[in-house]
């Protein structure tokens, strides 16, 4: 139970949050900065762009989201470039619960078994619900498809210091998700602000069973900042020297672009190491990425830059 | 398939070397008599044939000096000083990729480095200074200071041009005139500021460079023409200098050798502690004089901080010191190659135990993989001497005090570093230390407001900063 380093008591959650070393926040976006520095080319850009699509989290989470936007999404998902099926598809489609049926129903339709639902729960983006409420809500998603949950946590109880009820929130949904799903758990790191708190919650969610951490709702800015992905990466890494078990990690929001996307990937690559850099272990949650990525590849092809209109709007 | 990092090499269509190079002597370039060739330490690859300073050079920059101080440059308002210095560091700044990509070339150091410190530091040390030129009489040195006069300045090969910057900045923005020798394996970049020096149309003779090695450097320090002689460089030399003027009327400044320790303690950010030892030995091959050289480490987390550190260095990118992604370039010269051989050497006989990350070196050029020496005490040379290499030696602490008593038992000062979350303890032992830079969780941050220079062995006086520019200056008090 909890990887045999805390008993799942209120004090032995805390001692260990606290005996973590902190963050120095100089050097930590010092670190980061240097690594954006690193200059990706020709047979490297292509391996990383590829990579990079086949991680993309494609996602739609607006109220106005309906069937036919959800649809073309998942159309999307599948071939991404309709005119080049080299292209990967995307690694998982996630929707509010209401499209999870939607979204699995038309990817089965149209030849995406391999592409996996995610649903965002537990009263995302605020979570703020109670515990029946969180709790309905992650098994609506499985029982309609969802293969992956990303739930939000508690950060009103987090930064009041409640941490064993962030711990338990976390603990029963990943009960609840067993073996049908993958749970990500995101922490809003936005909300959280000091990079001490993004490490004491990395650990907090890794030991109550988190097969992913991610950083954010998409709905909160700053979102997936360099440091704050590093300070998580730097988490996975020294979990798995103590656990022997490697969480994945989730940036997202605020990564737009294929050179935003690469920096990542030099962040995965040279902190947790290359392990990490698979659809399994590293995903980039994001909308408006996908068709820079594509833009970038057309021009690897090709030589120029294309318009716009040759890649599809959704 | 693993995300192997295509080469990013910068291109070298920026630069162009000339086959052969005079001396820069009141605002001509002076053909030489003898030449000794000048190398890419990456590739032995010849860059181009350096003209050896001779007593005719030395005597006749002296005098050019001599000449464009007392006819021009000493009748010069402050202000109008300061006008060139802007200049020059706007033109720094424009032609920063040149700049960048011909250190590269000459010293071994990487384009990572050599593009985002060595030259928009350079740029900045003429920036602040030229902000000064005019406001001198507010330096702490009366209202009458007044420059020395020409100033002999011998600089090393490890920042080329940014000791150029360091050493020709405050001399000018003070009214002195300036006989400059480059080290004599990277010249390069010093004549290529000669060529700065005449688009800022600075006057003739303010600035003169004359090439060479040691003979030439002693030529300059024994020069009766010469008022103050600044110089950095090594411990054995600066004794030999300080011996040289003794008894004569020059002013001295001395940037020496040193070994800092870079103190780490148990309740530091461990991650980030890791990041600064990297940084602070193997930035620049480790060829910096104030290297975090030695590490010294609060028992309690070493095995733990030795393993993420050993993690830390296996991603190290050694190579082609123009690829833009090379974290660690060449070493300088098949001398300096020597003795960080032969120190190493001596690590592994005094029983200390050496690690280095698995790397491909290239078959050409000078190169020595990153490494750190545990189960270093005390009493070996390798906690004692200067490497001036990628070399770490790892020591142990176990109280504080110890901790501090290990970092001063050294006849060096330069720097020391402390790593620490506890405002406190950096506080209490910033005072213990013996050094004449101390970071806090940080290192090798450098900044020409700040002042930089040595205790003990380590130097005279300070650069950079106003105690740094007064040094260039006479004040009522030293009358």
């Amino acid at each position: 139970m909890y990887y045999g380093l805390i008993d799942g008591s209120d004090e032995s959650l805390k001692k260990f949050l606290r005996d973590l070393p902190g963050v120095d926040a100089v050097g930590a976006d010092s670190r980061a900065a240097m690594l954006a520095t690193r200059s990706i080319k020709t047979t490297s850009k292509r391996w990383a762009i590829d990579t990079a699509i086949s991680m993309v989290d494609l996602t739609t989470l607006e109220g106005a989201d309906t069937q036919g936007k959800v649809e073309a999404l998942c159309a999307k998902a599948v071939r991404p470039d309709p005119t080049d099926l080299s292209v990967p598809s995307v690694g998982a489609v996630c929707v509010y619960n209401d499209m999870v049926s939607i979204a699995r129903t038309h990817l089965d339709l149209i030849g995406g078994k391999h592409v996996p639902v995610a649903a965002v729960s537990t009263a995302f983006p605020s979570g703020r619900a109670s515990m029946e409420v969180k709790i309905q809500d992650t098994k609506d998603a499985i029982a309609a498809g969802a293969a992956e949950i990303d739930m939000v946590i508690d950060r009103g109880a987090f930064l009041s210091g409640k941490y064993i009820d962030v711990f338990n929130e976390i603990v029963t949904i990943k009960e609840i998700c067993g073996d049908k799903a993958h749970l990500k758990v995101i922490f809003e790191t936005g909300e959280l602000v000091t990079y001490d708190n993004v490490r004491k919650v990395s650990y907090l969610a890794m030991l109550a069973g988190a097969d992913f951490i991610k950083t954010s709702t998409g709905k909160i800015a700053p979102a997936a900042t360099p440091p704050v992905v590093l300070v998580m990466l730097e988490a996975v890494r020294d979990f798995y020297e103590m656990a022997g078990v490697r969480i994945g990690v989730k940036p997202a929001g605020g990564i737009r672009n294929t050179k935003d996307a690469i920096k990542q990937l030099v962040l995965v690559n040279e902190t947790a190491g290359p392990e990490w850099l698979t659809s399994s272990l590293f995903r980039i949650g994001a909308s408006a990425l996908l068709n820079d990525l594509l833009m970038q590849r057309m021009k690897m092809d090709d030589g120029y830059y294309a318009s716009p209109q040759y890649v599809t709007i959704d | 398939m693993t995300f192997e990092y295509a080469p990013a090499p910068e291109s070298r269509a920026s630069v162009s070397i000339k086959p052969k190079y005079g001396h820069y002597i009141g605002g001509k370039f002076v053909t030489g008599e003898k030449h000794f060739p000048t190398i890419n330490p990456a590739t032995e690859e010849v860059l181009s044939s350096i003209a050896l300073g001779s007593k005719k050079d030395v005597d006749a920059a002296v005098k050019a000096a001599k000449k464009a101080l007392d006819v021009h440059w000493s009748k010069l308002s402050g202000r109008e000083r300061g006008k060139y210095l802007f200049r020059i560091a706007r033109i720094l700044q424009e032609r920063a990729r040149e700049f960048a990509v011909l250190e590269s070339l000459d010293n071994g150091k990487p384009i990572r480095e050599s593009r985002d410190v060595d030259v928009p530091l350079a740029a900045a040390h003429f920036f602040y200074h030229a902000g000064w030129a005019d406001k001198l009489e507010f330096a702490g040195v009366g209202t009458k200071a007044k420059a020395h006069g020409v100033v002999g300045q011998i600089i090393p090969w490890n920042f080329p041009l940014l000791m150029l910057a360091w050493k020709i900045a405050p001399a000018l923005a003070t009214g002195n005139t300036v006989v400059l020798k480059p080290a004599e394996t990277t010249s390069l970049t010093a004549l290529l500021f000669a060529e700065v020096c005449e688009q800022a149309g600075l006057p003739a003779g303010v600035v003169n460079i004359v090439t060479g090695d040691g003979s030439t450097g002693a030529l300059i320090v024994n020069h009766p023409g010469i008022n103050k002689i600044a110089f950095t460089g090594s411990t054995e030399v600066g004794k030999i200098i300080a011996q040289s003027v003794a008894g004569t009327s020059k002013s001295v400044t001395l940037e020496l050798g040193g070994k800092a320790a870079n103190i780490v303690f148990e309740d530091a950010a461990i991650d980030e502690s890791v990041e600064g030892i990297v940084n602070g030995i193997f930035f620049n091959q480790g060829h910096v004089c104030c290297a975090g050289s030695r590490l010294v480490i609060q028992e309690s987390i070493s095995d733990e901080f030795i393993k993420k550190l050993q993690k830390r260095m296996e991603k190290i990118r050694v190579g082609d010191p123009l690829d833009k992604n090379t974290d660690l370039g060449a070493i300088n010269s098949r001398a300096q190659l020597e003795k960080i051989k032969e120190l190493s050497l001596a690590g592994d006989a005094e029983g200390a135990e050496r690690w280095s990350p698995e790397c491909v070196l290239p078959n050409k050029g000078f190169w020595f993989a990153p490494t750190i020496f545990t189960g270093v005490t005390q009493s070996h040379r390798i906690a004692r001497e200067e490497i001036f290499g990628p070399v770490l030696s790892v020591l142990t602490f176990r109280t504080p005090q110890e901790g501090i008593d290990k970092a001063n038992n050294t006849p060096f000062g330069l720097s020391a570093g402390i790593w620490s979350e506890k405002g406190s303890k950096i506080l209490w032992a910033s005072q213990k230390l013996k050094a004449g830079v101390i970071w806090a969780n940080t290192f090798n941050k450098f900044d020409p407001t700040s002042p930089f220079g040595g205790y003990k062995e380590s130097g005279w006086g300070r650069e950079g900063g106003r105690h740094g520019l007064t040094a260039y200056l006479k004040g009522v008090s030293h009358e």
